[in-house]
């Protein structure tokens, strides 16, 4: 059993401590926003907030967040309350297939609350370990520049 | 061999010519739907890939039919009820299906108005429709189409003389409509199959042979994590598990443990093997007289591609007393459909293919392959939903690739630095082994099960449907003796199909690179010259506009152009590129014009040409398969480079409008003429006219 806080709520987790937290995430408790695109720490789209700090969880093990705040997408925002990023990106379209979105928003949000008037160049930097093959980085981009702005 | 290519809208139909698909599935209840709680259930046959044709479709429906378009809801394409429109590909989805719904919807408007007429004792002129409710000329509401739900009108053929709205009365179709699958993509909604969790559903994960054609010739035995199932059918191996991480653990041991054929090596060097290779030679395009000594001959060689979704390869199969179920993110749920059912000795009306959409897709991908995987792993286990997903490596490697290419050109020009005389000649691999196509199954697993066929070679789409090898080989410019060949080369030690702009990538990059050799030989700045080449006024008019956005005249070093007519059936293009060279090339910036003729949505036509550009920087300085004629290497992110965020160019787009015209498509249009422009652009920083992609050092 390995408890932590999940979207801000208390839970123990049942699954091998060993298994990927991703795993965990999707599987035993069944949320769709962190997503499985590579398992290797090289695509972005499995990011989550563990106490505040955007990670891959698709290799970090269950057991290594025993007793920490994970955040996952679901937990910035939802169509009745939308993170800001999340209402920009709407008003930008800012997205194509929006396999990426989930792993993008998770680290712009910490990388906003860290740097709150940022230059376009920093952004990007925070973004490099995202992919997007729809290839919609200039309007993402565009979408986050408009909430620090 | 291109016998058994169909698109969407050709086949036998001696009836009078319908608007796109709708001249096969000529029934108006196969396209529309009236319902009672005034919603309209539209049945496309074509599916969302990323590219935002659901919402283009909406707006399109939603206008002829005067309803809100929150009141259109979209059936995923489904086999047995959606009408068989053939792939989503070729940039051709408004123009087959969006063209087919707006004159279906226009036909249910004229039937629905004259039943409310006839009833009403009003005039057809003097009903207006708002929102659905028809409404007499004192306002008095006299039917609403909820009301004429179940009724059967729509039952009937689509009429010849309906009347879609002319283009200067429409208002939601051209208007930039907001992505109506966006908000649940950016909440995290199931709405991707990814997502999809069927009551009592496993896990499964496949192991490939690590060489097409290679068979398994020993799995030696050993545990499995508990409770994990092996599928063996032949050479095809699956395991199946409650949870992802232990499939993933189980798949893990497998591969260890399989042994397989050895294969004979891949071709080490690709354009020395496509030059000499066999295969089938045809004439592309001949006109004037065919020969002359030529002023410049040039080659090209572009390396085989990556589809490299950032999403994996997904399918969720359930066997069941009456057959098989099927949800897929396939481009083509009945080609899928028909492959399923060859390579399972099933009827095809024993298979239910379900569209779910999956990551963004940009030509022909896994997507059918893991429908089989999870269909043969799922047969082990009937009635339980069985979801299989491929693995990064699998995604990379074992997807089809886009075939290498190579390219010579011999232009001869005159005295003037005129062009005279074009000859080029293509070689490749064919740009099409998606299924239900042919005899023979060509979904990955197929030959590995008992019975099981090796994979026929890719065939190529013929001309009419905007060819594959020879995709924009026939230059834009003028010229009055030309002679256009190609050979498909018909041993395939790599398995291809399409990918986003197929041929085109290679031939407009080829020929514009000449283009500005040409103009510099004759001392002509590039941009001149082509208009000295080109009577074609919507290609000027890109080109020219294209030119002004980026202060072409007043230009330094580092920038180049490209031009296409995509297809030379589609839009136009025009691309301007500004890079830097150190170390390596990166883009800076991108400026671009397209005509798309009708635009349905100008926010999401920009996407497309912004997203097709951006994937074309990518093509142009990142991206090539790699092999050590074992096996292919590119099977990691690591790997297989791609543009990230840091090395995103800048993209200026604009469109010019064109209301009158026909739609024509824009996800694949500026990617040949972006390629070009970089190409043109390295020419200019650096002295070196790029002759191999992509633009690496090593290449330049």
């Amino acid at each position: 059993m390995t408890a932590f806080t999940l979207n801000g709520r208390g839970v123990t987790a049942r699954s091998d401590p060993d298994w990927p937290l991703l795993h965990v995430l999707r599987g035993e408790f069944g949320l769709n926003t962190p997503r499985y695109g590579c398992g290797e720490e090289a695509c972005g789209a499995c990011h989550v907030l563990v106490d505040g700090r955007s990670v891959p969880s698709c290799t970090l093990p269950l057991s290594a967040v025993a007793g920490r705040e994970v955040t996952t997408l679901e937990g910035l925002g939802s169509p009745e309350a939308p993170h800001p990023l999340q209402t920009a990106l709407l008003e930008e379209q800012a997205g194509q297939c929006g396999f990426c979105l989930s792993g993008i928003i998770v680290t712009a949000a910490a990388f906003l609350r860290d740097n709150p008037q940022p230059e376009e160049a920093a952004l990007r930097a925070a973004l490099a370990p995202h992919l997007c093959r729809c290839h919609a980085h200039q309007r993402i981009l565009r979408a986050i520049m408009k909430v620090a702005a | 061999m291109n016998l058994a290519f169909r698109t969407a809208t050709e086949g036998e139909s001696d009836k009078p010519r319908l608007p796109g698909s709708l001249h096969l599935h000529r029934r108006l209840s196969q396209w529309l739907e009236l319902r009672a709680d005034g919603t309209v259930l539209v049945k496309p046959g074509k599916v969302e890939l990323g590219q935002g044709i659901l919402t283009a479709l909406t707006q399109i429906v939603a206008e002829e039919l005067d309803v809100d378009p929150s009141r259109i809801v979209l059936l995923p394409a489904t086999t047995g009820e959606s009408p068989d429109e053939a792939v989503t590909s070729g940039s051709l989805s408004v123009q087959e299906c969006g063209m087919a719904l707006r004159y279906a919807a226009a036909a249910a408007r004229g039937i629905c108005l004259m039943v409310v007429a006839q009833a009403s004792g009003v005039p057809v002129e003097a009903i207006r429709i708002a929102d659905g409710r028809f409404l007499g000329p004192d306002g008095t509401e006299l039917g609403s189409y909820a009301a004429l739900a179940g009724r059967g009108l729509l039952e009937v053929e689509a009429p010849p003389d309906a009347k879609p709205k002319p283009a200067a009365e429409r208002r939601l179709a051209g208007s930039s409509l907001p992505r109506i699958d966006l908000p649940a993509k950016v909440f995290g909604q199931t709405r991707l199959i990814h997502d999809l969790r069927l009551p009592g559903m496993r896990h499964a994960r496949v192991l490939h042979p690590p060489r097409l054609g290679a068979r398994l010739e020993e799995l030696q035995e050993g545990p499995l994590p508990p409770g994990v199932i092996l599928v063996r059918d032949g050479s095809f191996l699956a395991v199946v598990a409650s949870e992802e991480a232990l499939a993933e653990a189980a798949l893990a041991r497998i591969a260890r443990r399989a042994r397989w054929s050895a294969m004979p090596p891949l071709p080490a060097d690709t354009a020395a093997w496509l030059r000499d290779a066999a295969g089938e030679d045809s004439v592309v395009a001949e006109r004037g007289e065919p020969s002359a000594a030529p002023t410049l001959v040039r080659e090209f060689v572009r390396p085989y591609l990556q589809h490299a979704s950032v999403g994996l390869c997904c399918a969720v199969a359930q066997w069941h007393d009456q057959g098989l179920t099927v949800y897929s993110h396939t481009q083509g749920p009945y080609n899928l459909r028909a492959d399923l059912a060859k390579a399972l000795q099933l009827e095809p009306e024993r298979i239910r293919v379900i569209h779910m959409e999956g990551a963004g897709c940009y030509g022909h991908n896994g997507a059918d392959d893991v429908a089989l995987d999870a269909a043969l792993a799922a047969r082990a286990l009937p009635g339980v939903p069985v979801r299989m997903l491929w693995t990064r490596a699998q995604e990379l490697a074992d997807a089809p690739a886009s075939p290498a290419m190579w390219v010579r050109i011999e232009a001869t020009t005159d005295a003037a630095g005129r062009l005279t005389h074009w000859r080029s000649r293509v070689h490749s691999n064919g740009h099409s082994g998606r299924p239900g196509r042919g005899a023979v199954p060509t979904l990955l697993s197929a030959p590995l099960i008992p019975g099981g066929r090796p994979i026929p070679p890719a065939i190529n789409p013929p001309l009419a449907a905007g060819g594959g090898i020879e995709r924009n080989a026939v230059p834009l410019y003028d010229v009055p003796n030309l002679h256009v060949a190609m050979r498909r080369v018909t041993e395939m030690p790599i398995r291809t199909s399409a990918l986003r702009g197929l041929g085109a990538l290679m031939h407009v990059w080829a020929i514009e690179s000449v283009m500005d050799e040409l103009a510099e030989r004759a001392g002509m700045d590039p941009l001149a010259y082509r208009l000295a080449h080109l009577s074609d006024a919507r290609a000027r008019a890109v080109l020219e506009t294209a030119a002004a956005m980026a202060g072409w005249s007043g230009r330094g070093p580092g920038l180049g152009l490209g031009l296409a007519r995509y297809k030379n059936s589609g839009a136009w293009c025009a691309v301007i590129a500004r890079i830097e060279a150190e170390e390596r090339v990166r883009a800076r910036e991108l400026w671009l014009c397209a005509d798309v003729g009708e635009v349905i949505n100008p926010d999401g036509t920009l996407n497309q040409l912004e997203g097709g550009a951006l994937h074309a920087v990518s093509i142009a300085l990142h991206e090539a398969l790699r092999h050590d004629g074992e096996r292919v290497l590119t099977d990691s992110w690591a790997a297989y480079p791609v543009l990230r965020f840091p090395d995103v160019p800048r993209v200026n787009a604009r469109l010019i409008p064109r209301p009158e015209e026909p739609p024509l498509g824009a996800g694949e249009a500026s990617m040949g003429p972006t390629i070009a422009a970089i190409a043109g652009a390295i020419h200019s920083a650096l002295g070196v006219r790029p002759c191999r992609l992509p633009f690496t050092p090593e290449n330049l």
